[in-house]
């Protein structure tokens, strides 16, 4: 697969030549490894370029590096569709461990809100400027990130009382 | 949409629509703030069957997380079975034979209708329609039948294995197979006739919970919900997998987006499965039901007892599971209430370093929060029905 | 009423009844345990906790192919207060463990309690940071059905064990007795804390 078969790249490329780090993947399951300071920029752009319009969400979430030994440790991935041009793209961003934060897409696809809460949750990652950055899938007393690799699979948390959710 | 009649702020009940509630479709929580009986304020709380499939599925061999999907979107357990077995089949590069992959197909389709049946039948008890639920069941009773002549069990199957089916199905298959769709069509053809001119369900279901067509795609809805707000988007037709190309089928499309087309879409896709149910029995081919390759099928048994290397493969796959090559991707199938996407990370070795589900319902069930403010109560229970929120896939 | 000597002195011991007050009473009693306790084994009004997988069996258990309508446990009260026997169908996580218990604690007595499923007996397959390892760590269980999912079949078979445990009970009859005993204990606080 060459840059010049995935426009995506392609534009990509020509717009943020600073960011990009490594492209990866099969051909119709292209990867993108971006810095992660101009996230919200890139997904803008991948938005509204009339020749890309991504404006299909798919997916957000975290992964744990730390058993394969690579640095830095986290990484997030988005996933997202062109459904009127018909094109994939997965963006990577790698977080260190020491500051595993990056800006939040949820201005841009409504649908990043659940996702990044959840990978918030499951891994630790701080999404800044989400409206409401709280855990969803675990109990509010429990303490830690779950699906970090240090975490035991079988190490469980009591939760003695119901949470009292907030509106905002 | 403002509500008028509130004039002093902190003037609304709190209504905490509790995880224990009547609606019959899982353990979910909403807080509601009211305003008699409008509601003007939302939150949901899910997570009440978070249970750990993606931690688990890391301390499994590849082949050991199956009976793990199975359980996601428990209503149409062989769909998710075969979006994870396509997903590592995808990587590895196994090529299926047509036979196991008809069969998948049929098996496929025959669960998205068991799955629109228990989205309906529910969701309609929701409405205080109870008939329709003892109507579908039956018809599900049917499928159950058949699906536990081939695998043995009735609800969570765990019946495909990564690069083809477990055991082949008997040879009258295809009598019992055209008995099933003769019997069970007439059940969800009748619940169709009762209520989709029905005026009270109409009335409770017309311009309720409208989600356009942008906001469709920005919230990441897909499959039946998209499809009912208008987005054309069916993975069997954009990006064809095991033969779903060489079948003819249409694909159901809503104009308003609110509950009543989310409804009807499912009744349409219902009838667009039998017919592909009924080419793929027309056109069963013979043959081998798993690949013949060796990194991941077990050898014939005659071989294994017979042949060294047969004798070690069978060994090497027995303990120490197959061996997916290093890397990570991302494949996605057709599943009941959209597109169910398997991220894989691969180290190289027997067990998966991670796998993430993008589950269909989870992008839908975040917007219940911002679409049901304005609606009252009652239309609450229409959206959330309407939306197929199966609590073992959002929660994983 | 025949005193117990005069029967032995005419020989008719074993073919007459002997009775007394007391032992009449007795005998009224177990046929008021065996009315009560087929009272409630007919009519079990469950309050489904359908929360996974089993909760689709245990849909299924209540639909027309396998009808528990005719057990007499058709009647399922989405209200704790109105139910009588729960059936805890599904996984229940650690986040939903104080609900469970708050629920169960809301039923009012007598109450049974029927775990579907391995998932509620015991955890399942799931040994995991969020799942609790059988809901006998929150609330006493009469029945456990395993299972994954249990056949609706499954489900009326534990029904009807059920239904011989209810059956075999003893009744409390001194409730008016412990009652009064709790109001007394009450108003002694209440005593010592006026004081």
């Amino acid at each position: 697969m060459t840059d010049q078969e995935n426009i995506t790249v392609q534009k990509l490329r020509e717009n943020f030549p600073e960011e990009i780090l490594d492209v990866g993947g099969r051909p119709n399951d292209v990867a993108v490894t971006v810095r992660r300071d101009r996230i919200p920029d890139i997904c803008r752009f991948l938005r509204d370029d009339p020749d890309l319009s991504y404006k299909y969400f798919i997916d957000i979430c975290g992964v744990d590096y730390m058993e394969m030994e690579k640095t830095p440790r986290f990484a997030v991935i988005y996933n997202l569709l062109s459904f009127e041009k018909g094109h994939r793209i997965r963006l990577k961003v790698l977080l260190e461990e020491s500051d595993p934060a990056v800006d939040s897409v949820i201005e841009i696809w409504k649908g990043a809100d659940w996702f990044e809460r959840e990978a918030f949750d499951m891994f630790g990652i701080q999404f800044r400027n989400h409206p409401f950055l709280r855990r969803i899938l675990t109990h509010h007393q429990f303490v830690g990130h779950p699906l970090r690799k240090d975490y035991e699979h079988g190490r469980r948390q009591l939760c003695t009382e119901v949470w009292d959710l907030e509106f905002d | 949409m403002e509500n008028e009649a509130i004039k002093e702020p902190g003037e609304y009940t709190v209504l905490n629509f509790g995880p224990a509630q009547p609606i019959m479709h899982g353990a979910l929580r909403l807080k509601l703030k009211l305003d008699g009986e409008t509601i003007i304020g939302a939150r949901m709380e899910i997570g009440y069957l978070h249970r750990c499939f993606e931690k688990m599925s890391e301390q499994q061999t590849w082949h050991g997380v199956i009976p793990f999907t199975d359980r996601l979107n428990y209503c149409s357990s062989l769909m998710n079975n075969l979006g994870y077995c396509n997903a590592v089949e995808e990587w590895m590069g196994i090529e299926v034979p047509p036979r196991a992959q008809a069969l998948r197909v049929f098996f496929n389709e025959m669960h998205r209708i068991m799955d629109h049946c228990v989205c309906i039948g529910p969701g309609l008890v929701d409405l205080g329609a109870l008939t329709n639920l003892w109507y579908l069941f039956t018809a599900r009773e049917k499928m159950y039948e058949l699906i536990e002549r081939v695998c043995g069990s009735r609800l969570t199957t765990s019946f495909l294995r990564i690069g083809g089916l477990t055991r082949d199905v008997a040879p009258d298959f295809v009598r019992t197979a055209r008995e099933m769709i003769d019997y069970s069509r007439p059940f969800i053809d009748d619940v169709r006739h009762l209520i989709e001119h029905n005026r009270i369900f109409i009335d409770r279901t017309r311009n309720i919970g409208n989600v356009s067509y942008e906001d469709a795609m920005a919230w990441g809805y897909t499959g039946p919900n998209a499809r009912a707000s208008g987005v054309k988007y069916d993975v069997r037709k954009a990006r064809p997998y095991h033969g779903y190309q060489n079948y003819e089928f249409d694909i159901p499309l809503g104009t308003n987006g609110d509950s009543y087309d989310r409804y009807m879409v499912r009744f349409e896709e219902v009838i667009q499965s039998y017919r592909i149910m009924s080419q793929v029995l027309d056109n069963l081919p013979g043959g081998p039901i798993a690949a013949d390759d060796p990194r991941v099928t077990l050898p014939p048994k005659n071989q294994t007892y017979n042949n060294i290397e047969a004798l070690m493969n069978h060994f090497k796959l027995t303990f120490d599971g197959i061996q997916v090559p290093e890397g990570e991707w991302y494949s996605f199938t057709e599943a009941a209430n959209g597109e169910l996407g398997f991220f894989c990370v691969s180290d190289g070795g027997g067990r998966p370093y991670r796998i993430k589900v993008r589950p269909p319902c989870f992008a839908a069930c975040q917007s219940i929060e911002k679409i049901c403010v304005g609606y009252m109560v009652p239309d609450l229970t229409a959206i959330v029905g309407s939306m197929n929120i199966i609590a073992g896939e959002l929660d994983r | 009423m025949v005193e117990k000597k005069k029967v032995a002195e005419h020989g008719l011991e074993g073919q007459v009844m002997t009775t007394r007050l007391g032992s009449f009473i007795d005998f009224l009693k177990g046929k008021g345990n065996e009315l009560a306790g087929w009272a409630r084994a007919s009519s079990l009004w469950p309050y489904t906790f359908g929360t996974a997988c089993c909760g689709i069996e245990l849909m299924g258990y209540m639909a027309s192919f396998t009808d528990a309508a005719r057990f007499g446990a058709e009647v399922v009260r989405f209200s704790p207060r109105q139910a009588d026997c729960m059936i805890v169908a599904g996984t229940i996580t650690d986040k939903q463990a104080p609900i469970l218990r708050k629920i169960y604690d809301q039923m009012l007595e007598p109450k049974y309690v029927i775990s579907m499923g391995v998932c509620a007996s015991s955890g399942g397959f799931y040994r995991a940071y969020h799942v609790v390892q059988g809901i006998d760590e929150l609330i006493p269980v009469d029945v456990y059905v395993p299972g994954c999912p249990p056949n609706p079949e499954g489900l009326v078979y534990a029904l009807m064990q059920l239904q011989k445990k209810i059956m075999s009970e003893k009744v409390d009859y001194n409730t008016r007795g412990r009652l009064m005993e709790r109001l007394r204990e009450v108003d002694e606080k209440e005593k010592d804390l006026g004081e």
